[in-house]
């Protein structure tokens, strides 16, 4: 039978086109290894950056502001509702055993050593670092940040420092104001559900919280505001692909820095319980 | 031995490619590059999509490294300087970068005085000095407009004045009249007549366009006049030629396919260097 144009003849360059899987995944594993060896480069060089001149003031106070106050709405909503189920859930079993007079306790220890910095980062994530990558992705596709380059400003301090610098004053305070409408929200449900008198529910959820708690509560969101902050900035200076590469970069930072969040999370408690037994 | 050719045996060249090397994961653009531009001339780098025009000037300016090979700017050997070290000597190029590349959240005014303000440049020279480079590019009037609301002339000829802010030796374009209609392109063109013959920059300039390197190569800015005038009609032609080179690279495959002055390129016989003449 004659060929074809579109028939494919050549069966030696066929031939040389096959890829063995094991080349396949050694290639994978050198991109991974090489992300990775970026990603602390970039984040190394940008906390490096933090402590050296010059600094940008403005931009720092331009991301505080967008980190900080612009998250303010949903960390206090959400805030509210949270502390609000938890009553209502652990409120329900202490019922059984007459106990409800318990439920600031609980709320308050929940709140400040756990639920408070891990919603708040994963509430935060999922709106600065996917808008910190789509904005240096942007720049990134459309060559703003290879003009800065060309004009002699160093992108990691000019872009990344400032975002890394005010997503770690920032996540603690938000974490705080978290913790304190959450406990508002679940002194509301005791109320109102439970029956229980508002001053012992305060004066109990005070008394349960120690040194060790605060410590615990406030160490977390300092990695979570690194995490969130240098995944973002990682993720869109490296978009790749134009506007389509700006989705996916804005997807994969709020993704990686999520899990990540939960994944630091764990062992940040088990580091936190081990050291409260050993110096508290 | 012509005036030109002693100059250069004189002179360091401004920019120097040397035996350079760039690929990526999909493969080698460039195999092998050498070439030089000496002092106040302009080197048109011609070739088609993909042939490595806007890598070459990346390298140059330092914002690309490449994988082998030696490239010198201004006496400084930058293929392997440190990034600190480039930030600063990034001070001496004026990169034109081809849809314009302006920080669209910033005003006309605040894109011209980035690198200014970078420098910590008191309040007042910097006012007076983006108001200059605004006049010379005809845009004072858009001193408060924020990008998004320039037409794509408007926003290269703002590129151009953010590039010359602080009067750097050597500029940069790439491909600066992509996608504009030809009375801009020549808008465009003319600036880049004015800012040789006024300035005396040397210029490495990527396009698409041959008339851009030939308008280049056989027309001058007569400071008298203000007018951009043709070589041969002005009595002082010569030494405006001598004086602003202009020669042509032609980029194929990888490598330099053509190389060479104005002329010779114009007369050419090679059927793949008459496409670009059509």
């Amino acid at each position: 039978m004659a060929d074809t144009p579109l028939q494919v003849t050549d069966r030696s360059a066929k031939q040389e086109e096959t890829v063995s899987v094991r080349e396949v995944l050694g290639d994978a594993a050198k991109r991974a290894v090489a992300a990775v060896q970026d990603y602390a480069l970039l984040s190394g060089q940008a906390f490096a950056n933090i402590f050296t001149s010059p600094h940008y003031f403005q931009d720092t106070l331009e991301q505080m502001d967008f980190i900080g106050a612009g998250s303010l709405p949903i960390i206090m909503l959400s805030g509210f509702f949270i502390g609000g189920v938890m009553v209502l859930q652990t409120g329900s079993q202490f019922v059984r055993f007459g106990q409800t007079s318990l439920t600031g306790d609980v709320v308050a220890i929940a709140l400040v050593r756990e639920l408070g910095p891990a919603f708040t980062g994963l509430l935060v994530t999922g709106r600065c670092a996917t808008g910190i990558a789509s904005e240096l992705g942007s720049m990134q596709v459309t060559e703003q940040v290879d003009a800065m380059r060309a004009m002699g400003t160093d992108p990691s301090r000019k872009l990344v420092a400032p975002r890394l610098l005010a997503a770690l004053l920032m996540l603690p305070l938000l974490t705080a104001i978290m913790d304190f409408i959450g406990l508002l929200g679940g002194c509301a449900a005791s109320v109102f559900t439970l029956r229980l008198d508002a001053i012992s529910f305060w004066r109990r959820a005070i008394d349960a919280l120690d040194f060790a708690d605060l410590m615990q509560g406030f160490t977390k969101p300092l990695v979570f505001g690194f995490i969130l902050a240098t995944i973002g900035c990682y993720k869109g200076l490296t978009v790749r692909g134009g506007t389509q590469g700006v989705g996916r970069a804005t997807t994969s930072a709020a993704v990686v820095s999520s899990v990540l969040i939960i994944v630091a999370d764990t062992f940040m408690t088990k580091l936190a319980l081990y050291l409260s037994d050993k110096i508290f | 031995m012509s005036a030109f050719t002693k100059e250069a045996a004189d002179f360091p060249p401004a920019i120097a490619f040397e035996d350079v090397w760039v690929g990526f994961d999909e493969g080698e653009i460039l195999r092998g590059v050498t070439f030089q531009v000496q002092a106040r001339e302009t080197l048109v780098l011609l070739g088609e999509t993909g042939t490595g025009k806007t890598l070459t000037l990346k390298m140059a300016a330092g914002l690309l490294a490449p994988n082998s090979g030696s490239i010198v700017v201004l006496g400084n050997e930058i293929s392997e300087m440190p990034e600190s070290e480039l930030l600063a000597f990034r001070q001496k190029i004026g990169f034109v970068f081809q849809e314009g590349a302006l920080f669209d959240s910033l005003p006309v005014s605040e894109n011209v005085a980035y690198r200014l303000r970078e420098d910590g440049v008191p309040e007042q020279e910097i006012e007076l000095r983006v108001r200059e480079v605004l006049r010379f590019v005809e845009l004072e009037h858009t001193l408060e407009q924020l990008p998004s609301e320039l037409s794509g002339g408007m926003k290269r000829r703002v590129s151009i004045a953010r590039a010359l802010i602080n009067r750097p030796p050597i500029v940069l374009y790439d491909s600066p009249t992509a996608g504009l209609d030809p009375l801009t392109s020549q808008t465009i063109i003319r600036l880049i007549l004015r800012l040789r013959d006024v300035y005396g920059v040397t210029a490495l300039l990527a396009t698409q366009r041959l008339q851009d390197g030939f308008a280049l190569a056989n027309f001058h800015f007569d400071p008298e006049t203000k007018q951009v005038v043709p070589n041969a009609q002005n009595g002082s032609a010569a030494a405006a030629a001598s004086a602003a080179r202009t020669r042509f690279l032609v980029y194929r495959d990888g490598g330099i396919y053509f190389q060479g002055e104005p002329a010779e390129l114009a007369n050419t016989a090679d059927p793949y260097l008459k496409r670009f003449l059509v």
